[in-house]
């Protein structure tokens, strides 16, 4: 909240910019995972890892679509996510890094899962109906994300002395980026107080208590620090990759504008 | 049709006569339409031949992800992206049908993979072709998947009932693939010049290859006569072109699309279209090793085989913690 | 007339193989589907939802290790001589064949 230059958002600004928020996750996300197609380590991972891309793009078309209608400017979910810059997108940093090995990629689906699937849990009584309804569709598809991705994370912490070492690797690279998740700006208070959706901080403990044993479990050293990367859900301060993303993701409708397909 | 220039390992087509009385039970059955099953008695060829066979066609499901997952990361829409995320999913699936279909004749999964990675097993040419714009999504899905349907359909009355039931499953599956590739074709040749260019070289530089994609003429191969005694083939490759042919070309013409052959021309008489063989040296350089994209398909997926190892190994050592444990508990 | 084979088949360090059964929501009993890798059951429920359900809802999925299925056996001197529309022959019907698919 330091540096506050801009004025405090009206009540749609907020909304429009809180569904953002939970679409581009959800977009950047799954087109993350869809470039895993075809090249997993084994087939059954193939096809759980494309379901969970087709889940994602799927939410992604429900959260879009309602903030294009909130916006009330006639943008719909594919002018979205398609036709806006690096800039305008409200994604968590976490979610907009490359892939890395299948641990890092299993890691980070892993630490998200468990937020996201807390904080549709919650969203699920929304004073907003049309977002409740979303998110009572888009948390039985998180919970069965995050059962999969805590297993898979456990066994390879587990594993063998290299799969420990890269997890281990994993868990510390993406640490730094826990912290966005939790960390509440003026948009978020405005959608506490209207009773849209939970304070992300108050998703902490819950998340500590998924995620923290699973880790032991894993056999993973939780890293000291609770420094936390910003930027992404404000839009401040994308990382490098997201720019690279869009130019692959966007192609097609910048290079062929107006174009139906 | 993902099988491709399959050799019998038989020496011809015996008469019942000339069978062993074992042999001849199990030719018999099959003539009668009767099903072959894992633990029953087979000769020696006919097992041998499947396991290639259906390698062959497992490998080319597992490959074929590969130029279609290229477009993925760039597809236009939200929808179109997940159609064809789900379509190369399901194409995984196949793989993963066909190969578990083919371990019950005594190989594994793993070995199938080497022999892949190795190049001692083959997929099918077709996918060593590259996927250079969008519109390569609506005819790869079109014309791929339509000829591969040409094979696929008769192949669920195959005499292996693992083969038959994979079969089956895949069938379901695959209308949807044909169907998407051509709504992808529609949209564009019904769009902007740029969309119509794009949909007419797509059509041009695929439609040869998916001639390919039946194999060579075969009427006069005995290899091809053993295969289909033991209906393990059901149609000649030529057959199966023709009705090919004859199902695509109206189908284009409805696009507003022209098949690139000039001597192209419906035959009265035959019932059906004379058109022109593809450059069937191009196929045999294919098969090589030598096709535009065999280096990279194969590459990926010794990458992928590779960069997957120490996740199959990790989660297997766990796994058997796990057992131990378990049994050290009790 | 009945055999099992004990010994997995299966190489050191691949992944097992295991048998897939599905009841869907409408109370019938469990359908053999299919079958898939995984390293342990735990992990076989997880791939058979994603692989053989598509992680429908209402669904009760069972796994068990390909190897540890006993099978009958077609016996050495019987079967094969017998005409094939003996009964001998009849194997379940593992896939669901639409009508259409039949009539080809």
């Amino acid at each position: 909240m330091a540096q506050a230059t801009a004025k405090a958002p009206t009540h749609n600004e907020a909304l429009f910019e809180y569904l953002l928020r939970m679409g581009d996750n959800s977009l950047v996300l799954g087109h993350r995972i869809s470039e895993w197609c075809g090249i997993a380590p084994a087939l059954e991972e193939d096809i759980a890892l494309s379901n969970t891309a087709l889940d994602l793009i799927g939410q992604t078309q429900m959260w879009l679509g309602l903030a294009g209608k909130v916006e009330g400017a006639g943008r719909s979910a594919d002018d979205l996510a398609f036709l806006r810059d690096a800039w305008d997108f409200r994604n968590l940093l976490l979610l907009e890094r490359p892939n890395g090995d299948f641990g890092q990629t299993m890691m980070r689906q892993f630490l998200f899962d468990a937020y996201q699937m807390l904080n549709l849990e919650a969203l699920k009584t929304s004073s907003d109906q049309r977002i409740a309804d979303i998110a009572a569709k888009a948390h039985k598809e998180a919970s069965y994300h995050l059962e999969r991705s805590r297993i898979t994370v456990i066994a390879l912490g587990d594993g063998t002395t290299e799969s420990r070492t890269r997890m281990q690797a994993a868990l510390d690279a993406h640490w730094p980026y826990i912290g966005e998740m939790f960390a509440a700006d003026a948009v978020d208070i405005a959608m506490t107080h209207a009773g849209i959706a939970p304070d992300p901080a108050s998703l902490r403990p819950a998340w500590d208590g998924i995620v923290l044993p699973a880790l032991h479990e894993a056999t993973l050293r939780v890293p000291d620090g609770d420094f936390a990367h910003r930027g992404g859900k404000d839009g401040v301060r994308h990382t490098e990759h997201l720019g690279h993303m869009l130019t692959t993701m966007q192609w097609m409708q910048r290079a062929y504008p107006g174009a139906t397909w | 049709m993902y099988a491709q220039m399959i050799k019998s390992t038989g020496q011809g087509v015996k008469t019942l006569d000339e069978m062993e009385p074992q042999e001849r039970a199990f030719q018999e059955r099959i003539d009668a339409g009767g099903k072959i099953e894992p633990k029953d008695w087979m000769p020696e060829g006919y097992r041998k031949n499947l396991i290639r066979q259906m390698g062959q066609h497992a490998h080319s499901e597992i490959v074929g992800q590969l130029p279609e997952a290229n477009w993925i990361t760039r597809a236009p829409t939200l929808e179109r992206k997940a159609i064809l995320l789900a379509k190369v999913q399901d194409e995984a699936g196949h793989g993963l049908y066909l190969y578990c279909a083919a371990e019950t004749l005594g190989i594994t999964r793993d070995e199938m993979t080497e022999q892949l990675l190795s190049g001692k097993a083959k997929y099918s040419s077709i996918f060593n072709y590259p996927t250079l714009t969008w519109a390569d999504m609506g005819a790869v899905g079109w014309l791929v998947d339509g000829a591969a349907i040409m094979n696929q359909v008769p192949l669920q009355r195959t005499s292996y009932g693992p083969y038959a039931r994979a079969m089956v499953r895949i069938c379901k599956e695959e209308s949807f693939h044909q169907r998407q590739g051509y709504d992808i074709m529609m949209k564009m040749a019904k769009g902007t010049a740029a969309q119509k260019r794009m949909a007419q070289d797509a059509l041009n530089r695929f439609w040869y290859p998916s001639l390919m994609m039946f194999g060579p003429s075969d009427a006069e191969s005995i290899h091809s006569a053993q295969s289909m005694a033991w209906k393990i083939k059901m149609n000649t490759n030529d057959e199966l072109r023709q009705k090919f042919v004859d199902q695509t070309v109206p189908q284009a013409e409805y696009l507003g699309l022209t098949v690139p052959d000039a001597d192209l021309t419906w035959n009265e008489e035959k019932g059906g279209y004379d058109f022109s063989q593809p450059d069937w040296a191009e196929f045999f350089d294919v098969l090589k090793g030598n096709g535009p994209c065999n280096t990279e398909r194969l590459a990926a997926r010794q990458k992928a085989w590779d960069d997957g190892a120490w996740v199959r190994d990790a989660m297997m050592a766990h796994a058997e913690k796990r057992a131990a444990q378990k049994v050290a508990a009790e | 007339m009945s055999s099992s084979t004990p010994e997995a088949p299966s190489r050191s360090g691949e992944w097992p193989l295991w048998e897939v059964f599905v009841r869907g929501q409408h109370g019938l009993s469990h359908r053999h589907v299919g079958s898939l890798h995984a390293p342990d059951a735990e992990k076989a429920i997880l791939n058979a939802r994603d692989v053989y359900t598509r992680r429908n809802e209402g669904v009760s999925i069972w796994v068990v290790e390909a190897h540890r299925i006993a099978a009958s056996a077609p016996d050495d001197k019987g079967p094969m001589y017998e005409p094939s529309n003996s009964k001998v022959y009849r194997h379940p019907t593992f896939f669901d064949i639409p009508d259409d698919v039949r009539a080809m």
